[in-house]
């Protein structure tokens, strides 16, 4: 049970959150014009790092905001919370 | 006191009545059940779970290895140490061959779990818990400190060392108290401490109605599980004390050191009458003093090292007690039970053998880190102790007292408001100046020595694990094997692997692998400790989320009429729903069978209404809610025209139908969107996912509005007259209120909005009244008469019918809108929605991909099963066990044997009077008029393929 | 007092000796788990190749394999499944015998329950699609369910009662750690090095093609290097700048004390999150729900553990006053489609087989045998021929969440 800050309501338990993957992986601007490996690492290819790893969360039961934290999938450890639309904090 | 011919001289209290193995026993208030057993004179109190032997208690406290009880009166409990068990009246317990039993009946206890945050949460009230806790509150932190026994002091109740001037036990007693007195501080006794978890959470589960027996009062849980959020954690667990791996060491009357003393001290108990001592380090001489003076003859010590701590000697020398330095006990004797040890001298010579009814074995202590070592924390060997000990931890705690290593009373005292201090000074609290308890000198300890085993030529009864039978006989085969790990040796002895997790054992198990191996006890490390510290019942993890509270239980406003009308339901995610109404017909002896056909015969034919409450109804409001729902639905829903309605599919990226429902344009800036019913949280998270992550610039706002409304679908031929009736003011003809669109009206007195859509092909209307009145618009439609209610059965033999499929039932998240046949649906305009990129993969383009189909049977009155698969005509004689049937050649099964596809959904139709099913079906709907075979149990059915819209295909009844 | 139980069977004496590592090898295999030493077994034994290392970081078979809740099952929705996993169940069915090791291998079948209407027609579909696959599999009622396993709750007064299983009776438990040390037994037995507590550091890779592995105890070079590692995949998969479809989570799993015998076969519940058998000892052995963030912790949340309680006391209210006696966790490898990858990588004489997710010990004869023939012939064998990476650019996935879920 982790406990994440969520960046509008403070730290909660990792219970009321909604766990969104990989942060900042954008939807192709023209899907149209990627290939079918280009397509195929959008769809299904997520970065795995054992180590520091920025993610989304949604705080589902509470703000329902997502925002993006970037923790070591090694020791759990959250280094940083941010706002969607932030850039991923140098040090972390 | 006869019936309790060990209890020490002079020691009374309220006498407790109790059975064990069938004899009738007594104890008094206070024992353990180990103590009552010992006072009674009950040495073998359990069997071994492997070699049959007999076994004593053999500790005081939850590392016990041996004396696992059955509790079978008041309720059935397994496995539970007899160390732990707080005497009652009317305990009935048995010994346990090492396997417990469970009750054969419910029970009737009840569980519960809180959530509680503090600033220090202090594990153990021992010496270091309650100098770390006081310091803590005192400074004015939110402070609960938690301890598994019923009463506090930890090391202090089995000693008679003094604190303050004063008895240890009367210190720690009086402190614990103030400490709870004080309001943001909270004392939790008989509460274990389980798991330590990142950031630290921690699990206590604390044992509230337990000790009371049958008189437990009902009503309050008997156990509760505390999920603490703590900022800091001061671990102050304290030490187990190990044995040695000698012969015989299995021995009812052979026993830990301390324990003995606990007894005598704790609980007035002598655990024997004539004891030798077995030791490698100075704390078994105060167990030996102890015991001494509460009149158990000291027969011998015999000390591994050559120098005892001097003190230690001269005291023994006082009393008389021989002290054979250099010695070891090589064998407990006794057929049994203990009578006699062998000591020899450690470098060999000739053995004695001194008799005795109690042997006590000291082989060192080793701290508690299970809980700090469970957090993440590292482990460093301490070569003092013999053990290891706290290193580094990631965790916001700390270990205190012995449980860090530190060993004689004044400085785990010292340590813990230390421990204290440091955990204010983290949080920002100014220290108080809290006075360390003054206790007396201790004379300085000498080192011990780690003996792990007394060498023999036969380790067949040197046992290193006692719960799991396990020797050093064993450890030797494992590492002669080729196993070097401590792992390996464990899984391949089973040391470690009791109730007691290796509480004892582990360390010693350590030290005779070490041993075997020629290697360092340091590098060889230790096994991992997991969560939880002592065994948990299920029940107590499962709290109240059982029976109706499992999970929520959702109902539409018009339930109750439902229940009272003998529907029966369906579970459609966490919401009930009508599945059909049995009785309501002629017949009241009604089967689903024919209820179905009935209801669909009424919908078909006159009027029925289904209620739709449990849809899935999502606003979307803002500028850009036409353009958002563009993206996401495979369709254009930004033409919508205010006042209509349309049909939308919307799709996973990788093209594969995820939901379906209905978008209604209530305004420029507000469509309301319907959702099936297990995915309207779904697609309301899908929904806001697309919003927050990638298109943060559209100005739409959703929110859930699901039970705001309630929805009755009104269906079939007469449903307009019957809305016109209702509903007076509305304007229902034809070309009044057209097919998908929406009008706002009065329906039966209510305010309503009237969506004319369709999901069973006839002339139908969904009639959305705030939840309130649900119920009122429910009874009103029912009032006319004319309305016969219908359940999600018939509702989806409707739906089935006109070939709509359910998401779900119909796909799976393999299926694409094209495979449905749906290719109108999805846009050619668009520059792209969610998904549209995946149709031109190479599989997504495949013409063998499955497409939904009818299914005809060419028997009408055989059913289908859904479910069931379907194979070509050559491929039908493959398959086995089939009946031969002449159409077919009879070959020789042969497996597998490739199928075409499956039927999704399957039923008898009233309108079409006959069977008729969906199906999956590779390139379906090229081989529309082909014959297929589903092997049905032993049966081929031949089949026909159809298209999947079998009723009404011109769409001619929708307008009535 | 109570009977003993059962007796157990004694290992062998002599399992394997940890070696020490050549400088180069044939063949090696990155991760000493199941899959791993039955690779390396079925390199040897069928192919002839045994200039083989297996490379383990920590003990053997200390990972997933020491970690998971045994069961054995072929029941799998889709063919391709349904093809690798039954080539395992017969591979079982012979493995004590040609193994000499007692595996406590126990055909004691395994029931998937379902609680909805959705559930029954999944379940009736995946019957009959076993069925056609050579795979042993029934539909029963809820009281042919209670016939079968006596302490289900069947009652339908429950939140989500039982409206049926389906049975494969031919599924069943082995014991873990006696797998993994006879497979590690026979493959030395048959020349293969165990290497121990050596990590793999970096893959050495020239002109495309794999020409070595560096490890914590040195270089060692190796004409084929075949990756074996689950949950740490990724990891080094990445070495050699080859991307995989893989996600890293914490799967828990728990015992209870030892029990008499009281569940006689293997119960799963997808719906409701519960897998549990009662082992030969006694303990009931019990699968959790998988954590939803990446972690390479082997260390799962607590509030799944109580979840998943919950459920189990709904099915089995019998087991109100069991205890808990020991939980865990493992990193499980999870893959888009829930089905593993098992082939060829971009990297030439790389291979990879990874992506088990949670079914990883009940294919480890059928994969060990499959990976074999992969590594050796540079051709997928037919049966892994559908778990190419090609799947996700093409979109011909297994998908398998249905039938699989969570599920051990």
């Amino acid at each position: 049970m982790l406990l994440i800050a969520c960046p509008w309501c403070g730290p909660r338990d990792e219970a009321e959150f909604h766990y969104g993957g990989q942060a900042h992986v954008a939807h192709p601007d023209d899907p149209a014009a990627l290939s079918d490996e280009e397509w195929a690492r959008y769809l299904f290819f997520r970065d795995n790092p054992k180590g520091l790893f920025a993610e989304r969360w949604s705080h589902a039961a509470g703000c329902r905001r997502w925002f993006n934290a970037v923790r070591d999938t090694a020791t759990n450890e959250i280094h940083a919370v941010y706002r969607v639309g932030e850039p991923r904090p140098v040090n972390s | 006191m006869s019936t309790q011919p060990y209890r020490r001289e002079g020691v009374t209290g309220r006498v407790l009545r109790f059975r064990f193995d069938g004899r009738d026993l007594e104890g008094l208030a206070g024992d353990t059940l180990a103590s009552a057993l010992l006072a009674g004179g009950v040495r073998a109190v359990a069997t071994s779970v492997r070699l049959g032997r007999p076994r004593g208690v053999y500790a005081a406290g939850c590392e016990e290895p041996n004396a696992v009880v059955q509790i079978e009166e008041p309720f059935p409990e397994p496995m539970l140490t007899a160390t732990t068990v707080e005497l009652y009246d009317g305990l009935v317990a048995t010994g346990l061959a090492g396997r417990g039993r469970l009750a054969d009946r419910p029970d009737p206890a009840r569980y519960d779990a809180v959530h509680a945050h503090c600033d220090v949460l202090v594990v153990g009230a021992g010496p270091a818990g309650i100098a770390a806790a006081r310091v803590a509150a005192r400074a004015g932190a939110r402070v609960i400190l938690a301890d598994e026994r019923p009463e506090p002091g930890g090391s202090l109740l089995g000693t008679t060392e003094t604190v303050d001037g004063g008895p240890g036990r009367a210190w720690a007693a009086a402190e614990v108290d103030a400490l709870a007195a004080l309001p943001e501080t909270r004392v939790l006794r008989r509460t274990t401490v389980i798991g330590h978890y990142d950031d630290n959470y921690i699990v206590a589960v604390e044992r509230r109605t337990n000790h009371l027996g049958a008189a437990a009062p009902p009503g309050v849980a008997r156990e509760r599980v505390w999920r603490i959020r703590a900022k800091r954690v001061v671990l102050a667990t304290g030490g187990h004390e190990r044995f040695v791996a000698f012969a015989g060491n299995d021995l009812p009357g052979v026993m830990l050191a301390g324990a003995a003393r606990t007894y005598v001290n704790q609980y007035g108990v002598l655990p024997g009458r004539r004891a030798v001592v077995f030791t490698t380090n100075d704390t078994a001489y105060a167990a030996a003093l102890d015991l001494a003076d509460a009149g158990i003859e000291i027969a011998a010590v015999a000390d591994v090292r050559r120098e005892p701590g001097r003190m230690w000697a001269a005291r023994c020398a006082e009393r008389g007690i021989e002290v054979l330095t250099g010695h070891v006990v090589t064998a407990a004797k006794g057929e049994g039970e203990v009578t006699g040890a062998e000591i020899a001298p450690r470098t060999g010579g000739r053995a004695r053998e001194v008799a005795a009814d109690l042997l006590l074995v000291s082989g060192g202590w080793t701290p508690v880190v299970h809980l700090f070592s469970q957090a993440g924390g590292t482990l460093r060997y301490d070569e003092g102790l013999g053990a290891f000990t706290p290193g580094e931890t990631r965790q916001a705690a700390e270990a205190a007292g012995f449980a860090a290593g530190v060993t004689t009373l004044r400085a785990c005292l010292a340590d813990g408001a230390e421990a204290g201090r440091r955990a204010l000074a983290a949080l920002g609290f100014g220290a108080p100046g809290v006075t360390v308890p003054v206790v007396e000198e201790e004379p300085a300890a000498a080192p011990a020595e780690h003996l792990w085993l007394v060498e023999s030529g036969d380790y067949g009864t040197h046992f290193v694990d006692l719960q799991r039978d396990v020797t050093v006989a064993e450890v030797l085969r494992a590492t002669g094997a080729g196993l070097t790990s401590v792992e390996h040796v464990k899984r391949y002895t089973t040391a470690g692997t009791a109730h007691d997790q290796g509480k004892t054992s582990g360390q010693l198990t350590g030290g005779v692998v070490a041993h075997a191996l020629g290697v360092d006890v340091a590098a060889l490390g230790t096994t991992t400790f997991r969560a939880p510290y002592t065994p948990v019942s299920f029940a107590a993890l499962a709290g109240r989320d059982r029976g109706p509270l499992h999970d929520p239980v959702r109902t539409t406003p018009m339930h109750e009429w439902h229940v009272a009308r003998g529907a029966l339901f369906e579970n459609v995610g966490q919401w009930k729903r009508p599945w059909y109404y049995p009785g309501l017909g002629e017949d009241p002896g009604e089967d689903m069978e024919d209820a179905v056909l009935r209801e669909c015969a009424a919908v078909r034919e006159g009027a029925g209404a289904m209620d739709a409450s449990t849809l899935g109804k999502i606003d979307v409001v803002g500028p850009d809610a036409g353009v958002f729902l563009d993206r996401l639905y495979t369709n254009m829903m930004s033409t919508l025209k205010v006042g209509s309605i349309r049909y939308g599919v919307m799709c996973r990226p990788d093209g594969m139908v995820f939901d379906d429902g209905t978008a209604i344009r209530l305004a420029d800036d507000h469509y309301l969107v319907t959702t099936t019913t297990g995915n309207a949280a779904a697609v309301l998270d899908w929904m806001e996912e697309w919003l927050q992550t990638e298109w943060p610039d559209l100005r739409v706002r959703c929110t859930s509005v699901t039970e705001q409304w309630a929805t009755v679908a009104l269906a079939g031929p007469r449903s307009r007259e019957v809305l016109a009736a209702l509903a007076p003011g509305l304007a229902v003809g034809k070309d009044d209120f057209p097919f998908m669109t929406w009008r706002d009206a009065e329906v039966a007195g209510i305010d309503a909005r009237v969506c004319r859509i369709s999901f069973s092909g006839e002339l139908a209307y969904e009639i959305n009244v705030s939840s309130w009145h649900g119920l009122a618009l429910w009874e009103a439609v029912m009032a006319s008469g004319e309305v016969t209610p219908y359940g999600t059965e018939t509702m989806h033999v409707l739906r089935a019918e006109k070939g709509y499929p359910i998401v779900g039932q119909d796909t799976d998240g393999t299926v694409t809108p094209q495979d449905l046949g749906m290719e109108w649906i999805v846009s050619k305009k668009k520059a792209d929605f969610v998904g549209r990129r995946s149709y031109a993969r190479a599989d997504t383009s495949r013409p063998d991909r499955r497409h939904l189909v009818g299914l005809l049977p060419e028997d009408p009155g055989v059913l289908l099963p859904e479910g069931a698969h379907l194979v070509s005509v050559s491929a039908a004689a493959s398959v086995p066990s089939s009946v031969a049937s002449a159409a077919l050649p009879a070959v020789p099964p042969v497996l597998p044997v490739p199928a075409l596809g499956f039927v999704t959904s399957s039923y008898r139709s009233a309108a079409l009077g006959r069977t008729f099913a969906l199906a999956l079906v590779s390139g379906g709907r090229g081989r529309v008029g082909e014959r297929l075979y589903a092997p049905v149990g032993d049966d081929l059915v031949p089949v026909t393929v159809t298209s999947h819209v079998l009723y009404d295909p011109e769409g001619a009844r929708r307008d009535g | 007092m109570n009977p003993l139980p059962p007796h157990l069977p004694d290992h062998p004496d002599r399992l394997w000796r940890s070696a020490e590592p050549k400088r180069s090898y044939d063949v090696v295999i990155v991760g000493g788990g199941g899959h791993g030493l039955a690779t390396a077994y079925y390199l040897a034994k069928n192919h002839g190749i045994t200039d083989v290392a297996v490379l383990e970081r920590g003990w053997l078979a200390g990972g997933n394999m020491a970690r998971n809740t045994t069961i054995i099952r072929s029941n799998y929705l889709w063919d391709e499944s349904a093809g690798i996993y039954e080539h395992a169940l017969k591979l079982w069915e012979g493995l004590e015998e040609d193994l000499g090791y007692p595996l406590l291998f126990s055909q004691r079948g395994v029931l998937n329950l379902a609680h909805s209407l959705q559930d029954v027609r999944e379940s009736v579909r995946r019957v009959n699609a076993n069925r056609l696959n050579g795979v042993d599999a029934e539909w029963l009622t809820p009281e042919q369910v209670k016939e079968v396993c006596p302490i289900v709750e069947i009652s339908p007064d429950v939140r989500y009662p039982v409206l049926g299983a389906t049975f494969q009776p031919r599924a069943g438990i082995a014991k873990h750690d006696y797998v993994a040390w006879g497979f590690a037994r026979a493959a030395a037995d048959l020349g293969v090095d165990m290497i121990e507590h050596c990590e793999v550091t970096g893959l050495d890779v020239r002109d495309g093609r794999v020409t070595g592995v560096r490890t914590t105890r040195g270089p060692i070079a190796a004409k084929k290097v075949a990756l074996a590692a689950a949950g740490h995949s990724s990891v080094v998969a990445g070495f050699a700048g080859v991307a995989l479809p893989l996600q890293s989570h914490p799967l828990q799993a728990l015992v209870s004390e030892l029990l008499e015998p009281v569940h006689p076969t293997v119960v799963m519940s997808n719906a409701v999150h519960v897998y549990v058998s009662q082992a030969h000892k006694g303990e009931l052995v019990m699968g959790a729900g998988i954590d939803a963030a990446n972690s390479y912790r082997q260390r799962g949340a607590f509030h799944i553990i109580e979840r998943q309680m919950a459920a189990a006391l709904e099915l089995f209210p019998v087991f109100a006053r069991a205890h808990v006696l020991r939980t865990w966790g493992g990193v499980v490898d999870v893959t888009p489609d829930a089905s593993p990858v098992v082939g060829l990588t971009p990297v030439e004489d790389l291979y990879v087989n990874c992506g088990w997710g949670t079914g990883g010990f009940k294919a480890t004869p059928g994969v060990g045998w499959c990976y074999a023939h992969t590594v050796a012939t540079g051709e997928p064998h037919p049966l892994n021929a559908p778990f190419s990476l090609d799947r996700f650019t093409t979109g011909r996935l297994v998908d398998e969440h249905g039938a699989a879920a969570v599920a051990h």
